[in-house]
């Protein structure tokens, strides 16, 4: 529902009157289609450079990479979880049963209050796609992924990659993305992180502090 | 619990305010220390890409689409932000902004809001009216938080707090933390702001935002961020409510790939910020149930009417600007008198007052061009400072004749020759030549002689450096490689 107040028609008349025009949808369709876009918009590496950059760009965040095969999964998440002395972790819908390690306490979302959220200390789960240049992993609410507070909370994130969801640059990731657009989604490069004091690089504020991935094919 | 906003209409001129500031040594290291390094960090990631200045180019060109089409993007963004949840309110000034924010956040049955940085919230000073109303404002990110309980006000628009060295941000965190073993390691401060925010996260029902995007194509909104304080405002509260200038409409989902690109390598220096936030309108279970985006005019359809410095609104507030600037380095933000200090502040702040107050803004600049240089969307700076300086001369012209006339002569001179980037080069070559016969002791130009004579009747010039920014910086990149 739109409301015709009478401040939005004095800002739209403004914008004409500035304009000297008003514009409509082929007018600024067509004037779109005019924008110069000769930056780089695909990929020019084979596959094995371009996880390669996306290993590095997450280290230099400071987060973890683990390679994996796809059967090894659980065994990884079960080391991932010894070394960060974890018993369990919090996990949304949809996570693969193959994925979770025996031995372990993996709680699922169904509606937890914050400070439980707070209690639990760590989250696994999937993603969308990653982004190789820029070492950024894009989560959505879908399944497997879940709504945004789990990945947010919990000091520790744990989160899988499969190799097939890797994208070299910025453009490729938004072509994917194009189609599920108007998802709550979040973009994640590296571990929360502040250079407000003296434009230093220091991990951890206040989303998750440590972040391990696992880059499975 | 804030101090007293910076206020163009009540500031002092800046040659007088900014005098002062170079008296304080440490300000100076201070912001000499963090301008330095950011803008080491971003001459590297930037020189790391060899498409970015076809990526700048797109910048633009997006940028000048939107505002020739800014009446049908943004109803495009209402329709599709109503359609998905959100309530969209129009604001034609401050006082209306205020006054709607205020009405939204007592109807959410809240007295406590969590804030994200927003230039805008500061802009309109809405911690005052919130305060006013006995609604307690929390700013959430680092820097602004350090600002907020050291009672001090932002002075660069990515790093408000860039002012302050970590000696005097324990002392403020020390006195109004109380804790008096906070040791002065940027990860005791960091530390310390967790554990001082998390409670209120987890509790207030009610959130403050800003916007870096707002996409028309899907009633989205982008919110760029490192902290992750951002990212709970946005998603904890039950209720979400987001000031944007009109300015910050994008056509499509899409133009983030150039702008996700050119903003965090402009602003911080990394490749990526850490987080990015996009959401539209409201998602069934999963974060604020309620959603209000209040969009802004307060001055930007007058900037938008003059077409020789509407580019001004082009700005993605990256602050590369800041850093550049000979000027902004020497004295630091406050002396702008304004939130946005530093060149884009220097155009924007005498035009959102619709050239009423600021006037001496325009002029808090040496004309080198670093600005332009580095701007993702390549504004041209110069240029629009000497159109303003025009008309700061004119405006005055009314009133005292003589001694402006003579600077609104060389002013037109100028702007023909920063039209012409060959023509600019060999001026600063020739200004250089010129400048070494009129130096004071100290350093400071006070008599030019002829087009010029008018200027330095009213202020002093520093005398021209060696060597050129410009040659400088592209000496350094060379060396860099
Ligand atoms: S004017 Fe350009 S460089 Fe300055 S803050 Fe705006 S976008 Fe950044």
């Amino acid at each position: 529902m739109t409301v015709e107040t009478s401040s939005k028609l004095e800002i739209l008349r403004r914008i004409r009157e500035a304009n000297h025009t008003s514009s409509g949808e082929e007018a600024a369709r067509n004037g779109w289609r005019g924008v110069p876009r000769n930056y780089k918009r695909a990929r020019v590496h084979p596959q094995e450079v371009m996880l390669d950059l996306l290993v590095d760009r997450l280290r230099e965040y400071d987060a973890t990479v683990i390679r994996s095969d796809h059967d090894r999964i659980a065994h990884h998440v079960a080391l991932r979880l010894e070394e960060r002395g974890k018993n369990g972790l919090v996990i949304p819908a949809g996570i693969p049963a193959s994925w979770l390690s025996v031995g372990f306490e993996f709680v699922r979302d169904d509606g937890l209050t914050f400070k439980e959220l707070d209690m639990l200390g760590g989250v696994l789960t999937g993603s969308t796609l990653a982004i190789a240049e820029t070492g950024t992993i894009v989560l959505q609410n879908l399944p497997g992924q879940g709504r945004r507070a789990i990945s947010l909370i919990p000091d520790y994130h744990l989160c899988l990659v499969c190799t097939e969801d890797v994208v070299e640059t910025v453009p490729e990731a938004m072509r994917r993305l194009q189609n599920t657009a108007t998802l709550a989604t979040t973009f994640i490069s590296g571990p929360s992180a502040t250079a407000d004091i003296e434009m230093t690089r220091i991990k951890g504020v206040h989303g998750p502090r440590t972040l391990d991935v696992i880059l499975f094919a | 619990m804030s101090g007293t906003a910076l206020d163009p209409k009540t500031a002092p001129a800046f040659p007088i305010a900014a005098r002062a500031a170079m008296k304080d040594s440490q300000l100076q290291r201070n912001v000499h220390h963090a301008t330095q390094v950011i803008q080491t960090k971003r001459a590297r990631v930037v020189a790391e890409m060899a498409d970015w200045q076809e990526l700048r180019e797109a910048g633009e060109h997006i940028r000048r689409h939107t505002m020739e089409h800014l009446d049908f993007y943004l109803q495009e963004f209402e329709v599709n932000c109503a359609r998905a949840g959100g309530i969209v309110h129009w604001a034609t000034d401050a006082e209306e902004a205020r006054q709607i924010v205020v009405g939204l956040v007592k109807a959410s049955g809240s007295d406590e809001v969590i804030k994200i940085k927003s230039m805008t919230t500061e802009e309109i000073a809405l911690n005052q009216a919130l305060e006013s109303e006995d609604i307690h404002p929390f700013e959430t990110d680092l820097a602004e938080l350090i600002i907020q309980l050291g009672r001090d006000q932002p002075s660069h628009i990515v790093v408000p707090a860039l002012h302050k060295n970590r000696k005097q941000i324990k002392e403020i965190f020390q006195r109004e933390m109380h804790l008096a073993d906070l040791g002065d390691r940027p990860e005791d401060l960091a530390d310390a702001a967790r554990s001082f925010l998390r409670e209120k996260f987890l509790h207030v029902r009610t959130g403050v935002s800003g916007a870096n995007f707002l996409i028309a194509e899907t009633g989205g909104v982008c919110v760029v961020e490192s902290e992750g304080n951002g990212r709970m405002c946005l998603t904890l509260p039950e209720t979400l409510i987001t000031i944007a200038g009109i300015d910050k409409i994008l056509p499509r989902f899409e133009d983030l790939e150039v702008m996700l690109q050119l903003l965090p390598r402009s602003a911080t220096g990394e490749r990526m910020n850490p987080y990015n936030s996009v959401w539209t309108g409201v998602h069934a279970g999963d974060g604020p149930q309620t959603f209000h985006v209040v969009l802004l005019d307060n001055g930007r359809t007058g900037i938008l009417a003059d077409w020789e410095s509407r580019q001004t609104l082009h700005c993605i507030r990256c602050a590369a600007c800041q850093n550049a600037c000979p000027v902004y380095r020497q004295t630091g933000g406050h002396a702008y008198g304004s939130v946005y200090a530093g060149p884009i502040g220097a155009i924007l702040t005498p035009q959102l007052q619709e050239m009423h107050y600021a006037q001496s803004l325009p002029y808090a600049s040496s004309l080198c061009g670093a600005c332009y240089e580095v701007c993702p969307v390549k504004i041209n700076i110069p240029e629009v400072l000497i159109h303003l300086r025009q008309k700061v001369v004119e405006q005055n012209a009314a009133q005292v004749s003589s001694s402006f006339d003579i600077e609104a002569l060389g002013m037109k001179a100028m702007a023909v020759t920063f039209r012409n980037e060959r023509r600019f080069r060999a001026a600063q070559r020739m200004g250089r030549a010129a400048a070494k016969l009129l130096p004071r002791k100290d350093g400071w130009i006070t008599w030019l002689p002829g087009m010029l004579g008018g200027w330095t009747q009213m202020r002093d010039l520093e005398e021209m450096p060696q060597e050129t920014f410009r040659d400088w910086w592209q000496k350094r990149e060379k060396d860099d490689r």
